[in-house]
């Protein structure tokens, strides 16, 4: 694997392993301080992110490398009518290993294409995600110490919610978790998913619109915000925007043991009373991506040769 | 109806009816000077009804445009009057700049440079896929 552009890219070993590696170094960080020494990672961001650009570079830091980056399209020559292939190329010459995040649906996959060091996709557009999806992984993993059998709640924006879709792919390839999709009717989960997904693999799911009802069976809830930026018309965003809100009151059914996810920045619909609960992991979530950062970065920088 | 036979040229027949007028399109033959016929809905034994396209041309004629929209279509290459070659058509695992993605937040919709290129998904439901945004072929 040169690159990751999609969480499919990774094999099920290949993601044993990154969790693997993420729990040596929350284990162990003394041994990987210097594991990156002299190696540079370029975040070029051409859209909004400070956890996920922040997250990239204290990973970097914290393998004992460099960082140098690009943030928003503004101050970087895309605003001259530089290509992404250009950029990608340009950009090779000066770093070991890139992390992208852009607007259109493709770009990192085009930079991939382009670059002659590895690529990391940090978002590209409301298409992938992937290293969000580690960190919600691993999350699970320290949380549950499984990836099986699990009943795992996604509920708010299922449609445009780039996480929800990658944490239902890769999910969807372990035995006997049932998935229980909670949104607004505009937002539910794309057919694509369904077929492609749930139907084709013969995945348990239910849909529907009520949270509550549904709170006891589940063992992960994953929250995630309606996004402004992902809503061509205005209107539909402030119809939809407060459809679900997570209150302590609406958590007495849950189970003990529940995780309560969430990839962050919430807005409201997560209330702030919920994070004194025990069964609240969102800040664990954002650590953890470090982590898993951490340990694709290794991964990569290895496996090109780097290190 | 009756249309003369061609001489050098390619017969697109089995094309399912309907779909003769996107064929036409999709593989440029308006741009032709020479003679070029669309028959609709002819009448077929097996097909029930069926299209056929006539070229009075040898042109080179892009096999993945016809397998992506009709791969049930043959093609007859036809020499001196004589049919010297029947090829069958199978769905092509990539298209490459035959249809345009339609997502306005596909990268391809900003960076004109980049080939349109769709992957076969879906072999059974012909779904062809974006490789860039996932988006689906209309």
């Amino acid at each position: 694997m040169k690159s990751l552009i999609d969480i499919l890219d990774l094999t099920t070993e290949e993601l044993d392993e990154l969790i693997a590696t993420a729990q040596d170094i929350i284990a162990n960080p003394a041994k990987y301080a210097e594991a990156c020494r002299g190696k540079k990672l370029a975040t070029l961001f051409f859209e909004p992110s400070t956890r996920t650009r922040m997250s990239f570079e204290a990973a970097m830091y914290e393998l004992g490398g460099n960082v140098i980056s690009v943030t928003g399209a503004a101050s970087s020559s895309a605003a001259k009518g530089e290509s992404v292939a250009d950029t990608a190329k340009t950009v090779s010459c000066y770093t070991d290993i890139i992390a992208i995040r852009h607007p259109k649906e493709g770009a990192a996959y085009v930079t991939a294409k382009n670059a002659s060091v590895p690529v990391i996709n940090a978002g590209d557009g409301g298409h992938c995600h992937p290293t969000q999806t580690l960190a919600d992984l691993l999350t699970i993993y320290r949380e549950k110490g499984r990836f099986s059998g699990l009943t795992i709640g996604v509920c708010g924006d299922l449609k445009f919610g780039r996480t929800v879709h990658s944490l239902i792919n890769a999910m969807s390839r372990y035995e006997g978790n049932k998935f229980v999709l909670i949104s607004p009717e505009e937002l539910k989960v794309p057919s694509y998913v369904k077929k492609d997904v749930l139907q084709q693999k013969n995945i348990p799911y239910v849909q529907t619109t009520d949270l509550e009802a549904v709170m006891p069976e589940l063992d992960i809830l994953y929250m995630t915000r309606v996004q402004r930026e992902r809503f061509f018309n205005e209107e539909d965003y402030l119809r939809l925007k407060d459809s679900y809100i997570l209150t302590v009151d609406k958590l007495k059914n849950a189970k003990r043991d529940l995780a309560i996810l969430h990839p962050l920045p919430r807005v409201n619909e997560i209330s702030v009373a919920v994070d004194d609960d025990p069964r609240a992991c969102y800040f664990k979530q954002v650590l953890n991506g470090k982590y898993m950062r951490m340990a694709l970065i290794l991964k990569l920088l290895r496996e090109a040769g780097q290190i | 109806m009756n249309i003369d036979s061609i001489n050098n040229g390619i017969v697109i027949d089995h094309i399912s009816a309907g779909n003769g007028m996107k064929l036409y399109e999709l593989l440029g033959l308006a741009e032709l000077d020479c003679s070029v016929a669309i028959i609709k809905n002819v009448v077929s034994q097996k097909m029930g009804k069926k299209d056929i396209i006539k070229v009075d041309a040898d042109i080179p004629v892009d096999l993945d445009v016809i397998g992506f929209v009709d791969p049930g279509a043959t093609i007859n290459i036809i020499r001196n009057g004589s049919l010297v070659e029947k090829r069958n058509i199978e769905m092509p695992e990539r298209l490459v700049n035959v249809i345009k993605c339609r997502n306005p937040r596909c990268i391809t919709s900003c960076e004109q440079e980049l080939d349109h290129v769709f992957k076969l998904t879906d072999r059974e439901h012909k779904v062809y896929r974006c490789i860039y945004c996932e988006t689906k072929a209309n």
